[in-house]
């Protein structure tokens, strides 16, 4: 019997269902917390010891606890809303920030089969969520009736919608490779891809350059060095979360993390394998797909807090300029490559008509 | 019944965030409203079983149209308080035009009928056996309805070509960065070693 019908057969249709998907809801959304703190953690050991520092050390063994004592020290603090803000906007913001960044890890297959909401159009739900993640920002840097708050919201709806457009045709090579917009579906394609022997797109010479491509835009959308511009220290002195304190502050910091891992999740999924082994051999299935699927998981977050402490930020217009004028054309042509690849060698013959 | 409940909370929203989108006081909230219509509208869809539809909706308006629209409406400096002193004037005006428009929208649903070109009511029987219907939706667009479909995308590169002619002028005085200018650059072109003798200095 599935876990949705062991809950249909107690609590009986309805009810069942509905407890069924809270409870899973909830198995996502706690270990995604839980692993927002750990990233924290790992994201300032990482860069301290880029800096030959020490990092976190005082709070727990080797520091460990360190973000939620930081966690806990913000949920004490005094909600402070600025007078000239604008009130609802302002307080809205951070929980949009917040449940987007949540919302989006539906759709993500941990495991063969191990899936919240296994949409045919995966794809495009992850690019519709992380499309409206803009809203938070640049609601809150409006609503804060602050000129830096607002510079940095500003900044985040140009450089956000610019990147869009390059991981938009990205996602439609990969899309087009796998002939399916289903996230499972897309890591299954992966299998063997290459020689018979390698899984993932990223070992594959005509979707490598993509591969590349979507970490950097991976690194604009999420607002990471060298793409942190909206809420850059030295001239907005945090942008758009300038006016924030306590638990608004902490929705946002949550938020962003979040989103940062599930980026870090999103590349192995659509260039890694995914659940996969790196090589299709029989011997190495035999470590469960889940456990895959985190170390590639951490792989890439290891890279993301590698290109935060060693790339210098860009200036606007140099990023202005890599994303409409390098990214974009680079894309839209790849995109050309990669379909003409695909129907010169009969790729799409397969597909009903 | 969570299908009839979602349906009337989504057609409820929808209505209620479409009325706030023209009576909101402030330009900003308008559309913070109006993105709610949107959203709301993609969740109708989903309901209809058109989950593509909807999520094209939610990334090309939502994600795309709608945040250069706040952009823009965020940086405006007008008093629209003023501007709207005069709309109970122009009302009947309004409601005579939407009036109009109602009329034709009611006159092509009901009386047009089908005829050469463009097939509009027949209803389609849905994917055949193995394809999703987004790739339906595809495999549908792009044969049987690839006229209309590149006449839309022509429209729209007129269009785009037209604002673009109208709004770009070229700046003169701005200092641009030359990439291929700055790498190209050699020391032998910038760096000079010279003497300078005690006491006399050098001549630049």
């Amino acid at each position: 019997m599935t876990y949705t019908g062991w809950f249909i057969d107690q609590f009986g249709q309805g009810p069942g269902w509905f407890l069924a998907t809270l409870t899973l809801i909830l198995a996502i959304a706690f270990p995604v917390m839980v692993g927002v703190a750990m990233a924290v953690y790992a994201d300032r050991k990482i860069w301290a010891a880029m800096q030959m520092r020490r990092g976190p050390n005082v709070v727990g063994p080797f520091g460990i606890l360190q973000t939620f004592a930081d966690a806990a020290k913000l949920f004490l603090k005094e909600t402070i809303i600025p007078t000239g803000a604008s009130q609802g906007v302002f307080l809205l913001a951070p929980m949009i920030s917040f449940t987007l960044a949540l919302v989006v890890w539906a759709v993500m297959p941990f495991d063969a089969g191990l899936v919240l909401a296994d949409l045919n159009v995966g794809l495009l739900y992850v690019f519709a969520v992380s499309s409206m993640g803009v809203y938070g920002i640049i609601m809150s840097g409006w609503a804060s009736n602050s000129k830096y708050a607002f510079l940095g919201g500003l900044r985040s709806a140009a450089q956000m919608v610019s990147y869009e457009v390059s991981m938009g045709f990205i996602l439609v090579a990969v899309m087009m490779y796998a002939q399916s917009l289903n996230l499972s579906d897309i890591v299954m394609s992966q299998k063997g891809n290459v020689l018979g022997l390698l899984n993932g797109n990223i070992f594959n010479p005509l979707l490598f350059p993509l591969g590349i491509m979507f970490f950097i835009t991976a690194l604009a959308e999420t607002n990471r060095p060298p793409f942190d511009l909206p809420e850059a220290e030295a001239e907005l002195v945090a942008g758009y979360q300038v006016e924030y304190s306590s638990m608004s502050f902490a929705l946002f910091f949550l938020g962003e993390y979040a989103n940062i891992l599930f980026m870090c999740a999103l590349v192995p999924t659509l260039f890694l394998g995914g659940w996969l082994p790196p090589l299709d051999l029989p011997f190495l299935y035999v470590i469960p797909g889940f456990v895959w699927f985190l170390l590639k998981m951490a792989f890439m977050f290891f890279v993301f807090a590698w290109v935060k402490a060693s790339v210098p930020r860009y200036r606007y217009d140099q990023l202005m300029r890599l994303g409409w004028k390098v990214f974009l054309p680079l894309s839209l042509f790849w995109v050309v490559v990669v379909s003409g690849w695909l129907m010169f060698t009969g790729h799409f013959e397969s597909l009903p008509a | 019944m969570t299908a009839a409940l979602a349906f009337w909370l989504f057609a409820v929203v929808l209505l209620t965030a479409a009325l706030m989108v023209i009576t909101a006081k402030n330009p900003v909230h308008s559309v913070l409203w109006l993105i709610t219509c949107f959203f709301n509208a993609a969740g109708l869809f989903i309901l209809l079983g058109a989950e593509f539809l909807a999520m094209l909706l939610v990334i090309v308006y939502v994600g795309a149209v709608a945040v250069l629209f706040l952009f823009v409406v965020m940086m405006l400096d007008i008093d629209f308080r003023a501007l709207r002193r005069g709309a109970l004037n122009n009302l009947p005006l309004g409601l005579f035009v939407a009036g109009i428009i109602l009329t034709e929208t009611l006159l092509v649903a009901t009386g047009w009928q089908a005829g050469q070109g463009v097939i509009v009511h027949e209803a389609l029987a849905g994917p055949p056996a193995g394809m999703s219907n987004t790739q339906w939706i595809g495999s549908q667009l792009y044969t049987r309805y690839v006229f209309v479909f590149s006449m839309s995308g022509l429209l729209l590169l007129a269009a785009m070509v037209g604002a673009i002619v109208l709004t770009h002028r070229r700046r003169i005085g701005v200092k641009k960065q030359s990439i291929a200018a700055q790498t190209a650059r050699t020391p032998a072109g910038t760096l000079g070693v010279g003497k300078a003798p005690l006491g006399q200095g050098v001549e630049l």
